[in-house]
């Protein structure tokens, strides 16, 4: 088995200097802004930024509408948008504007509801580069886990969902390999879900679930 | 010097020190140079006091640069400041001439080093007319905008556009700052320095002793708020908040310090004003502390219960920064970057009112789990992203993306 690369990165925010503070707003800049780069920061990118720590509407998109229009139904729809299920950001923005139209149809929308604080659209760069460590086996990928940096957190758990075939992470295909000891351990790694935890929340749970499966493994060995 | 870096993998860990190296690795031997308009006081020579060293210690060939003028250049750029701010700042064009006289005249000192540069960071509007006298430069310029550009006066915002536009790209601290332009726009929050005497560890004795010398009762609740003797801080509105919470009965005691900026004529008026809504409450201590007092505002900060920051109009507020660090939780005004700072009911709150505020001090003085739960919450999200590694490696990042023609993805080698 080849050795697991520990790649990191970084990220640059950008604004894009378009703005909105109202649902109608909103709409139009989506349709008319079809840089995948703004759907990928607005849904993914909040998880290596400071503005992440919403516990209930994920994305930025949900949290606006949920914390300045007050629209719970629109945010609870927004919200539960999965954008490792599109295979292009630019299916993924179709689909956001379908859920607005459809509720802006909705008898009793008020479309004119403004917010003092607007949605500002942006996107980022992201530079990603090598690290130089190597992990020859699950065991020492566990006994590593906990010293990464979170800018490979991101990239290996995160940004991997665009990048695998599987649309899963780098640490499950890369222990689907392993084989048969470490099916469950890839298996268990997959089904966390990064949306409700911070990096170092997520950091810390890949590390409790490798010490966890290694320790089953050495006892029932 | 030499290895100042290695002094912050102590607080930030060793993986994030590797990252500014790595990241830093392609760019040694680049020519970067900052300039700005004073070595000495204000937010931006702070800045680069800490930045121009790290990053020659990464490698990269740095040098500072100032521009200097006669008083009315000030005056100028004074008007050019407070315009960006959104003021109503007529700007007579005798001045604008003295403007562009003096950034010609530091041009022809600081021509060789700006033509040959690799890269350039011009800090404020103050030095921005260098890029239209350097025709021969080979290297990306920055413009850095440290100012709350949301709403500029127009009229001084287009004559400074024709500068500005020219550049390569932008950086603002918050994205509602950043004003549309045809080159990117990065933003780039500013940071605080963990070992810096304002937020440097104290022992208990230290902050023992502190309290001792403001009369502080450590056994009684305490609140304060560190903040300039200004309106928009909402000093007043602080005393009141106080006064609500006490009446429900915790004995609460109230810490107001700061100073009052020499250039700041209403800082005197505003004092006064405080000391009046005081009304000689043993409780209330107002402290007016000379610029040069950090370690005292470290240990305030740490004697704090909570901290507040009850302000109406807001840049970024590094305050809030540094109380968070000291694992408080901050109720904020709900504007500027406060809201970016405190993430409402998870690092602290965001009120709008005197109410809110002491609904929340209450709040937080009768759980005092969800006290500590806050506080601890609120130093890892500073730990995460507004310490000075953070701002060093988003410099060192946007370098990297302009020299990479601007990708959204960049491989480095």
């Amino acid at each position: 088995m080849n050795p697991f690369l520990v790649t990191d990165c970084a990220l640059i925010v950008m604004a894009t200097g378009e703005k909105a503070v109202n649902i109608r707003e909103m709409t139009d800049r989506i349709r008319r802004m079809d840089d995948p780069g703004i759907m990928y920061f607005h849904f993914w990118d909040c998880l290596l930024r400071p503005a992440f720590i919403d516990p209930e509407y994920q994305n930025d998109f949900a949290s606006w509408v949920y914390h300045q229009l007050h629209d719970r139904r629109l945010a609870e729809r927004l919200a539960i948008l999965n954008p490792g299920v599109f295979s292009t950001m630019d299916q993924l923005r179709h689909k956001l504007i379908e859920i607005i139209e459809d509720r802006m149809d909705e008898p009793g929308f008020d479309q004119h509801i403004e917010s003092d604080s607007p949605f500002f659209f942006m996107r980022s760069q992201i530079i990603v580069f090598d690290t130089q460590v190597r992990l020859e086996s699950p065991e020492t990928m566990g006994a590593y886990i906990r010293d990464m940096a979170l800018g490979s957190v991101f990239y290996h758990f995160i940004d991997a969902r665009r990048r695998t075939d599987s649309g899963k992470n780098d640490f499950t295909e890369w222990l689907w390999g392993w084989g048969d000891p470490y099916t469950t351990l890839a298996g268990e790694l997959s089904e966390i879900d990064p949306y409700f935890k911070s990096l170092l929340e997520i950091r810390e749970q890949l590390a409790t679930v490798f010490a966890r499966h290694l320790k089953e493994d050495v006892s029932h060995g | 010097m030499g290895n100042q870096l290695e002094q912050y993998v102590a607080v930030v860990g060793e993986a994030v020190v590797d990252q500014l190296h790595r990241l830093a690795k392609p760019l040694k031997g680049l020519r970067v140079v900052h300039v700005n308009s004073t070595r000495q006081g204000g937010g931006v020579a702070e800045i680069l006091h800490w930045l121009t060293p790290l990053k020659r210690e990464l490698g990269l060939e740095v040098s500072w640069e100032v521009v200097a003028g006669e008083s009315s250049f000030y005056q100028c750029t004074k008007k050019m400041h407070n315009a960006l701010q959104g003021n109503r700042e007529d700007i007579h064009p005798a001045l604008l001439r003295v403007y562009e006289e003096t950034n010609a005249r530091n041009f022809e000192r600081l021509e060789d080093t700006l033509t040959h540069a690799d890269i350039v960071f011009i800090h404020d509007p103050q030095p921005a007319p260098l890029l239209s006298l350097c025709p021969q430069r080979k290297g990306k310029w920055i413009w850095r905008c440290h100012i709350d550009a949301s709403h500029p006066y127009r009229p001084v915002w287009r004559y400074l556009q024709r500068f500005v536009e020219a550049f390569d790209a932008s950086i603002y601290s918050l994205p509602r700052f950043a004003q549309p332009m045809r080159h990117p726009l990065y933003i780039i929050p500013p940071s605080i320095d963990p070992l810096s005497e304002k937020n440097i560890d104290l022992t208990a004795n230290e902050i023992e002793k502190a309290t001792a010398n403001y009369g502080i009762d450590i056994r009684r609740p305490v609140i304060c708020q560190i903040s300039r003797f200004d309106w928009f801080k909402d000093p007043v509105g602080v005393i009141n908040a106080y006064r609500l919470a006490k009446g429900f009965g915790p004995p609460l005691q109230l810490i107001l310090a700061g100073g009052t900026a020499t250039d700041d004529p209403e800082g005197e008026e505003v004092l006064s004003a405080v000391q009046k809504a005081a009304e000689e409450d043993p409780d209330i201590h107002i402290l007016l502390l000379p610029p040069d007092a950090p370690r005292t505002i470290n240990a305030l900060q740490r004697m704090a219960d909570i901290v507040l920051q009850k302000s109406l109009k807001e840049g970024f507020g590094l305050t809030v920064a540094e109380a968070m660090w000291k694992g408080k939780p901050v109720i904020g005004g709900d504007v500027g970057g406060i809201r970016i700072q405190v993430v409402n009911h998870f690092t602290g709150f965001l009120v709008n009112t005197p109410e809110g505020a002491a609904l929340r001090i209450r709040y937080l003085l009768t759980h005092k789990d969800r006290l500590h739960e806050m506080g601890e919450r609120a130093r890892a999200f500073i730990l995460e992203n507004y310490l000075l590694t953070r701002h060093l490696r988003d410099y060192l990042s946007v370098i990297l993306a302009l020299q990479s023609g601007g990708r959204d993805r960049i491989t480095l080698n």
